[in-house]
């Protein structure tokens, strides 16, 4: 990005999309429907330890995220539609991380079990997908002068 | 199982907190303060020693060689709870105040040598805390603290004390001249986050010798979700005084053209 106030914008609204889609993984999947489970027995030591660091850095990401908001936010340099791209660029890294590398790779559990997985992981990862390409294209308009100003958006 | 060591000894070791408690108390009345010493932070400390003495003497304490998830939970408190109400109650900065010229030279001159500088850098104390949970657990170490009282107190202490160096090298708000950057302490406290993660998941996994599954099931998912708590309390803490002291950063140009656009 062209100025620190740029970078900044994009590095707070990655953290935060990053964080909150793991955050939503953990509540919907882990907790509300009970899909995933807190551990299944064919998770390998390096599944253990990839899950844990990005536990761990999911929930520092949504907080760091949010501080780094409010920060651009008191001195006047947010700027929405970069922001906001970042973010969903973000959640959709996090997402297809989550579903190729952690779900597929390491095998450290899947989405569901008991069913046919291949819908499950061909609809989450294209979502992923998705989400990135929405933002991308937000944070391509961003880039232009006019969303240079957080009342602009 | 070992037997603590009756009431006498367990009443001996309510003495040094109740003494904490009074020396601090003691100190915040003191007329040296200037409006006074905020009461939350007297609270904070009192709740702390609380905690801390429930892991080491005291019903709980008895539960905690029974049971593994009670054992986690004791870990938990002295560790990681009583150490964050102690870090906030800010007793260095109570004791500058408070103390004659000379003791605080001395206390001031300890704080800013070589070994305090060492062990207040947030590497150390992470090593000392997370790994001296792994090597409790996962060592032979636990079993001796449950044949053996005096290990079980050794252990609690060290425990208490690198719980408390940690939380004040991550958030501590007392006066600390090494303390260290932004960026390393939030390097340092995710690989600590996901260190005590890992830990939790391998105790759900593969218990420590004797104990039953089912206990080492409710222990590692405390350990993860009770643990997950505490370690969020840390980032806001963290990113909190970054956010704060940032805020003397920002011109008061940038502030007064609220409405004018950002300055250039």
């Amino acid at each position: 990005m062209r100025t620190p106030a740029a970078r900044r914008n994009v590095v707070s609204g990655l953290l935060f999309g990053l964080g909150v889609i793991a955050f939503l993984d953990e509540v919907v999947f882990h907790q509300l429907l009970h899909w995933h489970h807190f551990y299944d027995g064919s998770t390998t030591a390096a599944g253990l330890v990839s899950d844990g660091l990005f536990h761990a850095f999911s929930w520092f990401a949504t907080i760091a995220g949010l501080f780094l908001f409010a920060d651009l936010r008191r001195r006047h340099e947010l700027r929405r539609r970069l922001w906001a791209g970042a973010g969903l660029i973000g959640a959709g890294a996090f997402q297809l991380y989550d579903g190729l590398v952690q779900h597929k790779l390491l095998g450290l559990h899947q989405i569901r079990y008991d069913v046919d997985l291949l819908p499950y992981d061909i609809g989450w990862n294209i979502t992923a997908v998705l989400l990135m390409v929405a933002g991308a294209v937000l944070l391509f308009r961003g880039r232009s002068a006019r969303d240079s100003l957080e009342n602009d958006a | 199982m070992h037997e603590h060591g009756g009431f006498l000894l367990e009443a001996a070791l309510f003495l040094p907190a109740l003494v904490a408690v009074a020396a601090y108390l003691f100190s915040a009345a003191s007329p040296r303060i200037a409006g006074g010493w905020p009461k939350r932070r007297s609270a904070c400390f009192i709740l702390g020693a609380i905690t801390a003495v429930s892991t080491f003497a005291g019903p709980f304490a008895s539960l905690s060689h029974q049971d593994f998830a009670a054992n986690v939970g004791a870990h938990l408190l002295a560790g990681m709870v009583a150490p964050l109400f102690l870090v906030m109650s800010r007793p260095i900065t109570l004791a500058l105040r408070t103390l004659e010229v000379l003791p605080a030279r001395r206390l001031s001159a300890l704080l800013k040598s070589k070994p305090a500088r060492v062990l207040s850098d947030p590497s150390v104390a992470a090593v000392l805390n997370v790994g001296g949970m792994w090597v409790m657990y996962r060592t032979d170490l636990y079993q001796g603290m449950q044949d053996s009282a005096l290990i079980h107190w050794l252990v609690m202490g060290h425990v208490l004390a690198a719980g408390y160096l940690f939380t004040a090298a991550m958030v501590g708000r007392d006066p600390a001249p090494h303390r260290p950057n932004h960026g390393y302490r939030c390097a340092v406290l995710v690989a600590a986050i996901a260190a005590h993660n890992v830990l939790a998941k391998s105790l759900y996994a593969m218990p420590p010798a004797r104990v039953p599954i089912g206990e080492a099931e409710t222990g590692g998912q405390l350990m993860y979700y009770a643990g997950g708590t505490v370690e969020l309390a840390l980032i806001i803490l963290l990113w909190h005084q970054w956010y704060r002291t940032g805020a003397r950063k920002v011109p008061a140009a940038v502030v007064r053209s609220s409405s004018t656009g950002p300055a250039a």
